[in-house]
């Protein structure tokens, strides 16, 4: 492990009963950097950034996520949860809660912080993510791209250090994709460590310091976007690109 | 086009609304529905006069049709005069409608009692009505309340004891359908939780609890408290007699309210365990504050549904002596000067049970239609 990673993914493998989705993945992120993971459907790449919040469970190998090795210790993994936030696919925004308190129960429950203060907080995140007017409304009545940004809203009102974004437009009408895009892209600019899965190659392209390209469980391929793009090393990565950009 | 701006908005045709339109469409749209419509009004003509004669118009309440006061079965209109034209005779009510709500609970300690049912009142307003002022604090008292509702009903600290065995009538069934479904809620929450745990000692544990549960009948686990649960106590432990079949009543409520909730908690989709997961709330907070209240309110139906069930099979106490209301009404019924009318006690018992069971139907309704908002707002 290197000595600025704040994460670090050692020989990982894991499997889903006799099916190996993870085959020694090795992965260092440095603070503050930025790696688009794309790939083909299957090819692990989710399961890989939900390894890192352990909300799946690797097998084998070595997870170090700001120097707190994931195990089964409970009290690891939930340090760890509290320095990383996530954003899904189907955005999981809970839908009793208003779009307030979806922001504000982390923060009351976890971090301990007084109601008025959690919700001048959450009034910030919406305004981060340009919805502040969306405040008192419930889930259900905002659309796709808006619910997926009070997700985001609700991780970074946990503050925390690393950002994983599991395909988080794949689920999204095409008009609704780019206010989320524009919300990842403020975010990345002010510095957060993100690792996204995704198949917006024009995020990738402004956005990412490294690509990551996966296939059947393994990081086939590791680069700059400018050499991903232009010179890719690996058959299977070119066979790839020449089909997600010439649909 | 110019046109369009001088269209009116046409009304819909009148036979498709109103009342006559409303008729139309639900009660004879076709000749069946006209058939069954009118068949039923037939039988409602038939039954509700007739009803409302015998219940009401020609029945006997106080006194008899000589207008002499009742005091016994052969005062009654229709045992006096049989070859007369009348009613009911509710005055077996009313001679022993002390007994039918409290039993043999001493008269001048039933303001107990009374006092008791104002503070279950009291302490259902924060659970029933969601913005009442000042909630906090009255939830407080409803978590307080089964202690004062023992002490006032049974006695200590002062007051003077009242043996559970002079406890009878609409008591002992609000004590039993109460206590059993208030402990029976956290009960089965916790077992449905345990069933669905990752940890196997806890599940097998609650899986056991509940399967052995529901394969035994109820009036087996009432005769198993009453018989049987003494000789697994510690010597000189005697538990109360009403008290063993409230923790059977209990028991057998918690299973089933588990298996409801178990229904509610599969349906909450795995994103909603992971997003709070992934805010960091721990196995507590996540059930508590995203999973339970969704699984809840899903369940609603259900387990209003399993209440009331409960609710009326607390009469089955009555196969092992207590006497709740049915067991009172039979009371009544084995009494010489009362003999024969059985008619009237079991349209009290079955009105009083009525009233209740259908109270909570209309506020699980009352409380779905205000829960409709948000259960429609879980998917995109």
């Amino acid at each position: 492990m290197s000595e600025n990673s704040i994460i670090s993914l050692q020989n990982v493998n894991k499997w889903f009963g006799d099916f190996q989705v993870l085959k020694d993945v090795n992965l260092e992120v440095k603070k503050k950097e930025r790696i688009v993971v794309c790939g083909p459907s299957g090819s692990g790449k989710s399961t890989m950034i939900r390894c890192i919040n352990r909300l799946e469970e690797h097998q084998e190998g070595k997870i170090v996520v700001d120097g707190i090795e994931l195990t089964g210790n409970l009290k690891n993994i939930d340090s760890v949860r509290k320095e990383v936030g996530m954003v899904f696919q189907q955005f999981n925004l809970f839908p009793h809660l208003s779009v307030k308190e979806n922001i504000t129960l982390a923060p009351i429950w976890v971090k301990k912080m007084p109601k008025a203060e959690a919700e001048e907080l959450a009034m910030k995140q919406l305004e981060i993510v340009k919805i502040p007017e969306q405040a008192n409304k419930y889930p259900g009545q905002l659309s796709g791209g808006q619910q997926q940004r009070v997700a985001i809203a609700r991780s970074l009102a946990m503050n925390p250090n690393i950002m994983l974004f599991d395909e988080p437009t794949s689920a999204l009408d095409p008009e609704m994709i780019k206010e989320v895009l524009d919300v990842m892209v403020d975010l990345a600019e002010g510095g957060m460590t993100m690792i996204v899965v995704t198949h917006e190659m024009g995020f990738a392209k402004t956005v990412a310091d490294r690509m990551v390209f996966m296939d059947e469980g393994k990081i086939v391929e590791e680069a700059s976007p400018d050499k991903f793009f232009n010179d890719p090393e690996s058959d299977r990565t070119k066979l790839f690109l020449s089909q997600i950009l010439h649909q | 086009m110019e046109n369009n701006s001088n269209f009116e908005t046409r009304k819909p045709p009148v036979a498709t609304t109103g009342i006559l339109g409303w008729c139309r469409q639900h009660l004879f749209s076709n000749w069946v529905n006209s058939f069954i419509t009118l068949l039923v009004i037939y039988f409602l003509y038939q039954l509700i006069p007739w009803f409302l004669d015998w219940s009401v118009f020609s029945a006997d309440f106080w006194t008899n049709y000589k207008g002499e006061l009742i005091v016994d079965r052969t005062f009654c209109s229709r045992v006096a005069d049989p070859e007369g034209d009348h009613g009911a005779c509710w005055a077996i009510i009313i001679v022993r409608f002390y007994q039918f709500m409290y039993g043999f609970y001493p008269s001048e300690q039933v303001w107990r009692v009374n006092l008791t049912y104002f503070l279950l009142v009291v302490a259902l307003l924060p659970l029933l009505i969601e913005k009442i002022p000042g909630r906090k604090h009255l939830i407080k008292f409803t978590i307080a309340f089964p202690i004062v509702a023992f002490v006032l009903l049974y006695g200590g600290f002062g007051f003077q004891i009242i043996p559970t065995n002079k406890w009878g009538g609409l008591l002992v069934t609000l004590v039993l359908g109460v206590f059993g479904i208030a402990i029976a809620f956290p009960l089965g929450i916790l077992l449905a939780l345990g069933r669905r745990s990752q940890l196997p000692v806890i599940s097998m544990f609650c899986t056991l609890f509940i399967e052995f549960i529901r394969g035994v009948p109820l009036i087996t686990l009432l005769f198993f408290g009453m018989v049987m649960l003494p000789l697994f106590l510690p010597e000189g432990l005697n538990l109360d007699g009403l008290v063993r079949v409230l923790v059977a009543v209990t028991l057998f409520q918690a299973a089933y309210m588990a298996e409801v909730i178990r229904g509610g908690l599969q349906a909450i989709p795995r994103g909603q365990y992971e997003a709070a997961q992934s805010v960091g709330l721990s196995y507590w907070q996540m059930n508590r504050k995203i999973i339970l209240p969704q699984a809840i309110r899903i369940s609603i139906p259900s387990i209003v549904n399993t209440s009331i069930g409960l609710f009326k099979d607390t009469t089955l106490v009555i196969i092992i002596g207590l006497l709740d209301l049915l067991g009172i009404g039979r009371g009544a019924l084995a009494d010489a000067t009362w003999m024969g009318l059985s008619n009237e006690v079991y349209v009290f018992v079955a009105l009083v049970f009525f009233i209740f069971t259908f109270s909570m139907s209309r506020y699980s309704l009352y409380l779905e239609k205000k829960l409709k908002t948000g259960i429609n707002m879980g998917a995109d």
